[in-house]
C-alpha cells in the first residue's frame, strides 16, 4: 500500500465536496427528511400509545441512524467509482501506478468520512428534536459502528463490481444493493417478525445481528454479545468474499476489454 | 538512436475478443528518447495495442517488457516510470486544473510538487489556466493540461494516444514543438498515435504502420512511403482506408 496513491485518490473526492454545495447538502438532505419521517411518526406513536410500546419506539430512530452508516458506506465505494466514470477518470487512475486494493481503500475511506458527517448531523438532529441521545450507547458505538461500515463497504466492492461487469447499464444498483438486503435485515422490527423461511437468510447478516444487538440495549438489557462475535465473523467473510469478487470482476474485465469500454463510454 | 537501450519490447502480441482477432503477431521495439509512431487506420488495433502496453487489457498471448519489466506480472513498477495522454481521457471536469494536477502528483509521488507544477504549465504556456475549471477549457486547453498531467513524472517512456486531436494548426504545432523538446532535453521515449500525417511525419523518428492488427510497414516515416510506392504517408493510409480497412 503507497500512502500517497490513497492520500490523493481520496483527495480528489474530498474537493469534488468541497468545491460543491449542492454535493455537501445531498450528504444530509436525506438522512435529514428520513430522520423527520421517523422521528415525527415515533412522536406521533408515543403520544397514542400507552404501556411499554412508547419504550420500543426509540428503536425507530436508533434503526434509522443505524441504517445510514450501512448505506453511506455502501453509497461512499459505489458513488465515488461511478463518479470516476462520470467524468471518464477511470481510465487516468488505472493507466497511473495504483494498485485495485489502494483504489478500494481509498473509496472505503470516502465512505467512511460521508458516514461521520452525515452522523455527526444525525445524532446533533435527533438529539434536539426527539431527545434521542446516541451517545447514551457509549462504546457501544463502536463495535455497532465497525459492523455497519465493514458490512457496507462489502456492500459497495458488490456494487462495483456489478458495473465492472455489467457496465453503466448496471448504475442503478449503485442504488439499489442496499435496499435488496434492507427489509431481512430486521432494521426496524426484530427478526421474529420474519416468516419462519425467511429468518435463516437474516440470521446470515451481519446487519441483522447489529440491529438485534441494538434493541436489545436500547430495551435496557445487557449487551447482547454473542450479536457482535457473529456480525463481526460474519463481516470478516463477506468483506473476504466481496474482495474475491471483485478480484475476478477486474481480471474478467481486463481480459475482455470491458475495462477500457466502461472508462471511455 | 539505434544505440539507444530498448524500453519498451512488444512481442508477437495478440488480443482476440470473442474470435474477433483486434491485434495479431504484433511485435516492435521502443528505444530510449525514440518517438514511434504506431499507424493505422480506425480499427486497426492500434488503441488495442496500447491499452495492453498500459496494462489496461490483457493479451491473450504474446509478451509485452517495458525496461526490461514484464508487463502485467510488474504494472505497477513500470507504471511509475510511464504516462499517458490522449484526447479522450480527460481529466475530471468538475476540479480545477491546480487541484487536478495536485492529486495526480500525489498519485505519482511527484517531490517538489508546487515547482514541478509550475514548471510544467510554464512550458505548455498554460500558466493562466491554473485556477479555472478543467471542464470549462477548450479542447486546446484541455490537451495542454492532460499533457501537463503526463509530464509530472517525468516519464521515462510516454504514450499519446491522438494528443493532437481536435486541435486548431496553431496548438497542435505547439504541442507537436513541446514534445519534440521533451524529447531533446529529456531523452524521454514515446509511443505516439495519430491520424494526422503531419504530425507523424514531423513528431515521428519511426512509425510502425498497422493493418487489421498486423505490422505492414515499418521503419522512418521516409522508408514506409518510399517502400509502400506512394507519395506520402497520408496517401498510403487513404489507400487502405478506401480499401476496406474501416470499420
Amino acid at each position: 500500500m503507497q500512502p500517497h496513491v490513497i492520500a490523493g485518490l481520496i483527495l480528489r473526492h474530498v474537493l469534488l465536496y468541497s468545491r460543491n454545495a449542492i454535493r455537501l447538502i445531498e450528504l444530509v438532505f436525506w438522512p435529514v427528511v428520513d430522520l423527520m419521517v421517523w422521528g415525527f411518526l415515533t412522536l406521533f406513536l408515543k403520544e397514542n400509545t400507552s404501556g411499554d410500546f412508547p419504550h420500543f419506539i426509540t428503536f425507530l430512530i436508533g434503526a434509522m441512524i443505524f441504517w445510514d452508516i450501512l448505506f453511506r458506506a455502501q453509497q461512499g465505494l459505489a458513488i465515488s467509482f461511478l463518479e470516476d466514470v462520470w467524468t471518464r477518470n477511470l481510465l487516468n487512475v488505472f493507466v497511473a501506478p495504483v494498485r485495485p486494493s489502494e483504489y478500494v481503500l481509498a473509496t472505503a475511506l470516502v465512505g467512511m468520512l460521508r458516514v461521520t458527517v452525515t452522523v455527526i448531523v444525525l445524532t446533533i438532529l435527533a438529539a434536539v428534536a426527539y431527545a434521542f441521545r446516541l451517545w447514551d450507547f457509549h462504546f457501544l458505538l463502536i463495535p455497532f459502528f465497525a459492523n455497519l461500515l465493514i458490512f457496507g463497504w462489502s456492500l459497495g466492492i458488490v456494487s462495483v463490481s456489478l458495473i465492472l461487469r455489467f457496465g453503466q447499464a448496471a448504475e442503478s444498483l449503485g442504488w439499489a444493493v442496499p435496499f435488496l438486503i434492507q427489509p431481512i435485515s430486521a432494521v426496524f422490527y426484530p427478526v421474529s417478525v420474519l416468516p419462519i423461511w425467511l429468518q435463516p437468510v437474516a440470521l446470515a447478516l451481519p446487519s441483522t445481528h447489529v440491529f438485534e444487538a441494538m434493541r436489545a440495549v436500547l430495551a435496557g438489557n445487557p449487551l447482547p454479545q454473542s450479536e457482535l462475535v457473529i456480525a463481526s465473523a460474519l463481516n470478516v467473510l463477506y468483506l473476504a468474499l466481496a474482495a474475491w469478487l471483485f478480484a475476478v470482476t477486474l481480471r474478467n474485465a481486463r481480459q475482455r476489454g470491458l475495462l477500457v469500454k466502461i472508462a471511455t463510454q | 538512436m539505434a544505440d539507444a537501450e530498448v524500453i519498451l519490447e512488444v512481442k508477437n502480441l495478440r488480443k482476440e475478443f470473442d474470435g474477433f482477432v483486434a491485434v495479431e503477431d504484433l511485435s516492435f521495439q521502443l528505444r530510449r528518447g525514440e518517438i514511434l509512431g504506431l499507424l493505422g487506420v480506425n480499427g486497426a488495433g492500434k488503441t488495442t495495442a496500447m491499452n495492453m502496453i498500459l496494462g489496461l487489457t490483457e493479451p491473450t498471448s504474446g509478451s509485452i517488457h517495458a525496461f526490461g519489466l514484464p508487463m502485467p506480472r510488474r504494472r505497477i513498477e513500470i507504471l511509475r516510470r510511464c504516462n499517458f495522454c490522449s484526447a479522450y481521457a480527460p481529466l475530471p471536469s468538475n476540479l480545477l486544473v491546480w487541484q487536478n494536477l495536485l492529486i495526480f502528483s500525489l498519485i505519482y509521488r511527484v517531490k517538489n510538487r508546487r515547482q514541478r507544477t509550475a514548471a510544467l504549465l510554464e512550458l505548455l504556456e498554460i500558466t493562466s489556466l491554473r485556477d479555472r475549471v478543467t471542464g470549462h477549457l477548450s479542447s486546446g486547453e484541455s490537451t495542454r493540461v492532460n499533457l501537463c498531467k503526463a509530464l509530472l513524472n517525468s516519464p521515462e517512456l510516454l504514450m499519446l494516444d491522438e494528443p493532437t486531436a481536435s486541435l486548431d494548426p496553431d496548438i497542435a504545432d505547439k504541442v507537436r514543438k513541446t514534445l519534440r523538446r521533451v524529447q531533446r532535453e529529456n531523452g524521454v521515449g514515446m509511443l505516439y498515435t495519430s491520424h494526422n500525417m503531419r504530425d507523424i511525419e514531423e513528431v515521428c523518428d519511426r512509425v510502425v504502420f498497422i493493418h487489421h492488427g498486423k505490422v505492414i510497414a515499418e521503419g522512418t516515416p521516409e522508408e514506409v512511403v518510399r517502400h509502400s510506392q506512394h507519395d506520402s504517408l497520408e496517401e498510403m493510409f487513404i489507400d487502405l482506408a478506401r480499401a476496406g480497412g474501416k470499420n
